[in-house]
């Protein structure tokens, strides 16, 4: 067992985990936030996407050691105030189906906007492509980054 | 049991769930009798005007929870702002709640439109009595009654305290399509808003004080058994408070986290007793599909007499494998036993079936087991079964205490149910015109219902009348089905058989058009050219709706106009869970491999109720079927599952989606499955399309193997 610090969505946490715990689990069992999803446990699917200094990272593949000291943003942190520019468009565009993935899609989207404001088809794929959505809602994610790209983007 | 065995129950239990819960249907114990107005188990409605709609089936990403209250709220005349939803969990008071087989629309059509008339037309008599009027002089709008004589208006909430003293009429008129307005529109699903914040509470996150998590190491051997474990080094892990045996072929490690549980079973020493399918294999599978196919077959469709027809003589075969649901969420049920009874929140398509099993296991009654029904991260029928919720409640019991049983991405690949691996003859007899006066098309699968012990009568797979229906109106045709075995666990997956049908006949549709040296999808029109009505089973197929689906699809499609070099097109059509769909394909071909650039989908599922919400189902059903098609394969080796992850089972990725155009025939018909029928044409419109382009016809899935 750790006693390891971080930032999660702007507080200081400490938890007292073994340092190997990834920091999915620590994100969803110590402090409650379920909004990071389990989908592979092997960095594949894109589902516990959640930002480490602004990066996007995938949280079930990543020690919690990794990150001690470090920023993390997960979903429930990612609009300041009130709905992001994405959630927003998500909802505008009609996005999710059963919704299980879309909250590590919408932290991967972020991501991208945040480097590039007004991303092309390509620039969308390359970044999303990570993000498996077994109800194959591909389409309406492009479009809603089109549309928050178009509405300003990272806020 | 089967979603079609048990949709034949649904209209009794409905007819007599909607009399049987008048006036005591207080859930959560809002309001009391006097205070709420509630004419059916669906509906109540408050005094401060919440109108409560429940749903009674489990929404899994399919919209449900938005499209069955709009049902009601259409008859209701309800301010649709107004209406607040509440998911019912197993219950006695709606008939069976299973969700599958495209059936929750089709099936709760009417109950959901009457339970809303019955409410509306009372509202109306309550108003009509308060102001001393004929009921003629008030009419429904908006969650009013009003009175236009004398400009008078009441809300359904000023109306309910004398409503719930009425009478509850038992023949209400029914509003026509043309007068919707609700039904038919794009309404914003209710469900979206908490599924962008991460605030929607799936069954992996739902949390009960006190409670442990257990994952469970089971026999890698299909039908293999624990005979001893050695826990010496779980119990080493942090927070590891417990490890014991769960049924015959499983053992639970449980601790005071996921990652404390998962840890503690990769430390886990099982000697398993392997059983008697631990030399099993994929050819072994195929084998006796082949030896199979010479059995007797039952008839599924029969008109003529194939066998007699002279002509020129063609015919192939096809098959595919077992594939897995792979649903993003993957399995988890939290249980908590507490001697006398026992509480489960099931992220479950099948609530009646996980109470009735987990009470047979724990050895209670059904009516000691409360299942509350979670949201679902996907369905595609693996949570059909009940495996989750018993493994939840039987740690639950073995500990004493809330526990949430959670599976891992490889526990779902290789302890899951499949897809039933098929084999697939088929032949026909051309005309001198090319077109078939005789078509033969034998289906070889083991059968999903069967495996589970439940009744194959005359040798019928209990879903094939759904899934596996004619097409066209061949005059001498015959549709039949060899009912094989196999030891790997079966389970329904989206679409189920129509997958395998489709895939094969619409394959075969095209390599008859190309004998025949026609256009596939004005040879298709030719075989469609004349009205027919073909009797299956429960439903009538009419070629008129398939020939309509078919020609909005060319038309959209813009098939008569020339493609850029280097793209190419196929079509396929079927019918399957009632509904009609045609879907044509642009592919080009690059390093000998297909890339999907559009889709064009035309379907005839009768009265649409929501459109974006049938636009995501065809858009993900394509998607689905596309991954099915282009790689989904189970392969089995010394009796192990092989495949274990999203690398070696690959869904499809954003780089691999193509656009997807939707569009529906306008139609005042009773609605139709839409979840599933989606999924069928697309592997064989793919095929059709790789052959245009490389003259190879694909007669085995996966297309990339």
């Amino acid at each position: 067992m750790a006693d390891i610090t971080l930032r999660v969505n702007g507080s200081e946490k400490k938890v007292s985990v073994s340092p190997e715990t990834p920091l999915l689990w620590v994100l969803r069992d110590t402090l409650e936030l379920t909004g990071t999803k389990f989908g592979c446990g092997a960095g594949l699917c894109g589902a516990c996407t959640v930002h480490v200094d602004g990066n996007p990272i995938r949280s079930c593949s990543t020690p919690i050691s990794q990150v001690a000291g470090k920023s993390v943003t997960t979903i429930e942190g990612l609009g300041v105030n009130g709905l992001h520019v994405l959630q927003q468009a998500w909802i505008a565009e009609e996005v999710p189906q059963c919704g299980y993935c879309q909250t590590g899609q919408i932290m991967s989207a972020a991501a991208l906007l945040a480097k590039t404001p007004n991303p092309t088809d390509d620039q969308i794929t390359q970044a999303m492509n990570g993000n498996l959505c077994r109800c194959g809602t591909y389409e309406r994610i492009r479009k809603a980054i089109h549309r928050a790209a178009g509405n300003g983007g990272a806020r | 049991m089967s979603p079609l065995s048990r949709r034949e129950f649904v209209g009794a239990g409905i007819a007599a769930g909607a009399g049987l819960v008048i006036g005591f249907y207080l859930p959560h114990g809002q309001g009391s009798r006097q205070e709420s107005f509630s004419p059916n188990a669906y509906l109540r409605i408050t005094p401060d005007n919440k109108v409560t709609i429940v749903v009674a089936r489990s929404e899994m990403g399919q919209g449900i929870r938005t499209a069955l209250p709009m049902i009601l709220a259409e008859e209701l005349e309800a301010d649709w702002k107004q209406i607040e939803i509440e998911q019912a969990g197993a219950s006695t008071l709606f008939g069976d709640q299973t969700t599958g087989g495209s059936a929750s629309i089709r099936t709760t059509w009417d109950p959901m439109r009457k339970a809303g008339a019955i409410a509306r037309e009372m509202l109306i008599s309550a108003a009509a009595l308060t102001w001393g009027v004929p009921r003629s002089a008030c009419a429904a709008e908006n969650g009013r009654i009003n009175h236009a004589a004398t400009n008078r208006s009441l809300s359904y909430g000023e109306l309910v305290t004398k409503a719930a003293t009425l009478p509850i009429p038992s023949d209400v008129p029914l509003k026509q399509s043309k007068d919707y307005k609700i039904v038919g529109q794009r309404l914003a699903r209710v469900d979206s808003p908490a599924k962008v914040k991460g605030e929607a509470v799936f069954g992996i996150d739902l949390r009960i004080p006190e409670m442990k998590y257990a994952v469970l190491s089971r026999c890698p051997v299909i039908g293999g058994k624990a005979s001893s474990f050695d826990d010496k080094e779980s119990k080493k892990i942090t927070g590891v408070s417990y490890v014991g045996k769960i049924g015959d072929s499983a053992v639970a490690v449980v601790a005071d986290s996921v990652w404390g549980a998962m840890e503690g079973r990769r430390v886990l020493n099982v000697t398993w007793d392997e059983g008697p399918n631990k030399d099993l294999n994929t050819a072994a599978v195929t084998a006796s599909l082949k030896q199979a196919a010479s059995k007797k077959a039952a008839n599924l469709y029969s008109a003529g007499e194939p066998a007699k027809v002279s002509g020129r003589h063609i015919s192939a075969e096809y098959s595919l494998p077992f594939m897995a649901h792979a649903p993003m969420e993957p399995g988890n049920c939290t249980a908590h036993f507490q001697g006398t009874k026992c509480e489960l929140w099931a992220p479950t398509q099948v609530p009646q079936d996980c109470r009735d099993s987990v009470a047979t296991a724990i050895g209670l009654d059904p009516d000691q087991v409360k299942v509350n029904v979670t949201l679902m991260g996907g369905g595609f029928g693996r949570r059909l079964e009940h495996d989750y919720a018993v493994e939840a409640a039987l740690v639950s019991k073995a500990i004493n205490g809330p526990v949430k049983v959670l599976w891992t991405r490889d526990d779902d690949m290789r302890s899951s149910t499949y897809r039933p691996a098929s084999l697939h003859q088929l032949s026909a007899a051309l005309d001198a015109s090319g077109l078939p006066v005789g078509l033969t098309h034998r289906i070889i699968a083991p059968s999903i219902s069967g495996q589970k012990g439940q009744p194959v009568p005359n040798g019928v797979d209990p879903d094939m009348p759904d899934e596996a229906g004619p097409v066209y109106g061949i005059p001498n045709y015959l549709i039949e089905y060899v009912q094989a075995e196999t030891p790997v666990p079966l389970g329904w997956m989206r679409s189920v058989y129509a997958l395998q049908a489709a895939f094969a006949l619409e394959s075969f549709i095209d390599e008859l058009a190309v004998a025949a040296g026609k256009d596939p999808l004005k040879y298709r029109l030719q075989l469609l050219a004349k009205d027919q009505d073909l009797s299956y089973f429960t439903t009538t197929w009419h070629t008129a709706r398939m020939r309509g689906v078919l020609q909005l699809a060319a038309e959209k499609s813009g098939w008569d106009k020339p493609l850029p070099a280097g793209r190419y097109r196929g079509v396929a059509c079927f019918g399957c869970f009632a509904s009609y769909m045609a879907e044509v394909v642009e592919i080009t071909m690059e390093n000998d491999q297909p890339r999907v650039h559009r889709v064009v989908a035309a379907v005839d599922c009768g009265q649409v109720v929501n459109p974006s919400i049938l636009e995501q189902q065809i858009q993900g059903g394509i998607v689905y079927g596309l991954a099915n098609a282009l790689r989904a394969k189970i392969t089995i080796e010394k009796g192990r599952v092989v495949q274990g992850n999203f690398d070696d089972y690959a869904p499809l990725r954003m780089d691999e989606t193509p656009t997807v155009e939707v569009y529906a025939v306008p139609s005042a018909e009773s609605p139709t499955g839409i979840g599933e029928p989606s999924v069928p044409p697309i592997a064989p419109a793919l095929c059709n399309a790789i052959y245009t382009a490389t003259k190879k016809r694909i007669r085995a899935l996966p297309i990339l193997s």
